[in-house]
């Protein structure tokens, strides 16, 4: 049977300009076998969701250091839900409070990484739980 | 409902699926591109190529605009290289585009060469296929920075066009066979720097040395800044009349039939090496004579005029 080859975005919602951090993840992907779409700075949650879905990824990760975590990153789990495309998981990563962690879970986030995280404990979460 | 009629219907995520069962090299992504077939070769295919960092992105960003407002609807398939130490892939097309993407006129899709060296992935013509069918009026394929001589967007796009920069070399390399030779429109990118104008120079005059007979396609020199939108117009412009000298001058027949024909062949010749080379795998045989050519007791020669002798004309299907 032919195998899947795994495809994720990496994208910088809203208008911080550090992405540092998503080009290290998505050069860790890069390096873990996988194809990575990088859309890059400052994408509306719709450019997001279109790319997503144009180009069939099976996730998002999403990096966000402006503090506007609460409103963008819901916000894209909706519209996904909206295209009928929520099989298509967001997971998230930047300076992101604790407390803020368990409602951007139950609003659809399926995964939260704070600051320290390493690239290898973020390419294993993603191979052990997004299936192509 | 199968994704080939559900695409016909417009369903965007049934477009995308069946790209990526194209690109995974799934065996249901054909029957799929059978029903689409009757359904393709209306787009107008427009290729773009270059070295890497010559602004092609940008270029098709503008590009894509300029159709816009002209109401056309826009497909743009974008390659990138695959690493060829962990067959990962970063694809930063979209960067430079991705201003599109919501707009419901627009398709963009990023592939990965995967292994492939002619500049484009093995894919890349199915997917303008799925997109053709689609209903796009315009295809944009811009290949992966290329250097001297990968070019099988020729073969593919109706209008090619090489794009280059200021300061890349000097006129024996304009001379040179290989990507030089395969444009239909030259762009000079970034034409605000220093020595665009020699850039222009050079590329025409080795233009004027090629013999052309009456009536042949001389291909133009176009200044762009594609970062603010200078000569984006005039380009369109171009290609449209590129576009009007295939269909009056008869080329357009020439073109397709070569481009079919390569895509049989090649097809044919996927096909028929996946069941000779699955059956001979299956069966030992394959390794027999691999073993036998480490001792020099088996030669390649001889061994590939029995296996055709042996299976050509009566290969026994492989379950797969």
């Amino acid at each position: 049977m032919t195998e899947r080859k795994l495809r994720v975005l990496v994208g910088k919602p809203g208008l911080d300009g550090h992405d540092r951090g998503a080009k290290v993840v998505a050069r860790a992907f890069r390096d873990a076998g996988l194809e990575v779409i990088y859309t890059g700075l400052h994408q509306t949650p719709e450019q997001i969701v279109a790319a997503a879905i144009q180009e069939d990824v099976d996730c998002i990760g999403l990096s966000i250091l402006s503090g506007a975590h609460n409103t963008l990153l819901p916000k894209v789990c909706e519209l996904l839900k909206e295209k009928s495309a929520e099989d298509i998981a967001v997971f998230c990563g930047g300076v992101i409070p604790e407390d803020d962690i368990p409602g951007l879970k139950s609003s659809g986030i399926k995964e939260v990484f704070t600051p320290g995280t390493s690239t290898e404990d973020i390419v294993a979460w993603v191979k052990e739980n997004i299936h192509g | 409902m199968g994704l080939a009629e559900r695409i016909l219907q417009g369903d965007i995520r049934a477009a995308a699926r069946l790209m990526r069962d194209v690109d995974d090299g799934f065996a249901s992504a054909s029957e799929e591109l059978k029903k689409l077939y009757p359904h393709t070769g209306k787009a107008y295919l427009v290729g773009i190529t270059g070295p890497p960092g010559a602004g092609k992105s940008t270029l098709v960003d503008q590009i894509t605009a300029a159709y816009r407002k002209l109401g056309k609807r826009v497909g743009i398939v974008a390659v990138d290289p695959t690493s060829p130490f962990t067959g990962g892939a970063i694809l930063g097309d979209r960067i430079r585009m991705n201003r599109h993407a919501d707009d419901e006129g627009v398709f963009i899709r990023s592939l990965a060469t995967r292994g492939c060296l002619g500049g484009i992935s093995r894919s890349t013509g199915d997917v303008v296929n799925v997109m053709d069918a689609m209903g796009m009026d315009v295809i944009i394929i811009e290949t992966v920075g290329v250097g001297q001589d990968e070019i099988d967007i020729v073969r593919m796009a109706h209008t090619t066009t090489v794009v280059m920069v200021p300061g890349l070399g000097d006129d024996i390399q304009a001379i040179k066979a290989g990507i030089l030779e395969i444009a239909d429109v030259f762009v000079v990118n970034k034409a605000d720097r220093d020595g665009a104008d020699r850039t222009v120079r050079e590329l025409s005059a080795m233009l004027e040395m090629g013999e052309r007979r009456n009536g042949d396609w001389l291909p133009k020199v176009m200044r762009t800044e594609a970062s603010r939108g200078v000569g984006i117009e005039e380009l369109v412009a171009e290609y449209e009349n590129h576009r009007n000298y295939l269909f009056s001058s008869g080329a357009i027949e020439r073109f397709t039939n070569e481009k079919n024909s390569a895509i049989l062949s090649e097809m044919l010749k996927e096909r028929l090496f996946r069941k000779v080379y699955d059956r001979i795998l299956a069966d030992g045989t394959y390794g027999e004579i691999v073993s036998g050519m480490a001792t020099r007791s088996v030669d390649p020669y001889s061994a590939v005029d029995s296996i055709i002798a042996g299976h050509l004309f009566s290969i026994p299907e492989v379950s797969e």
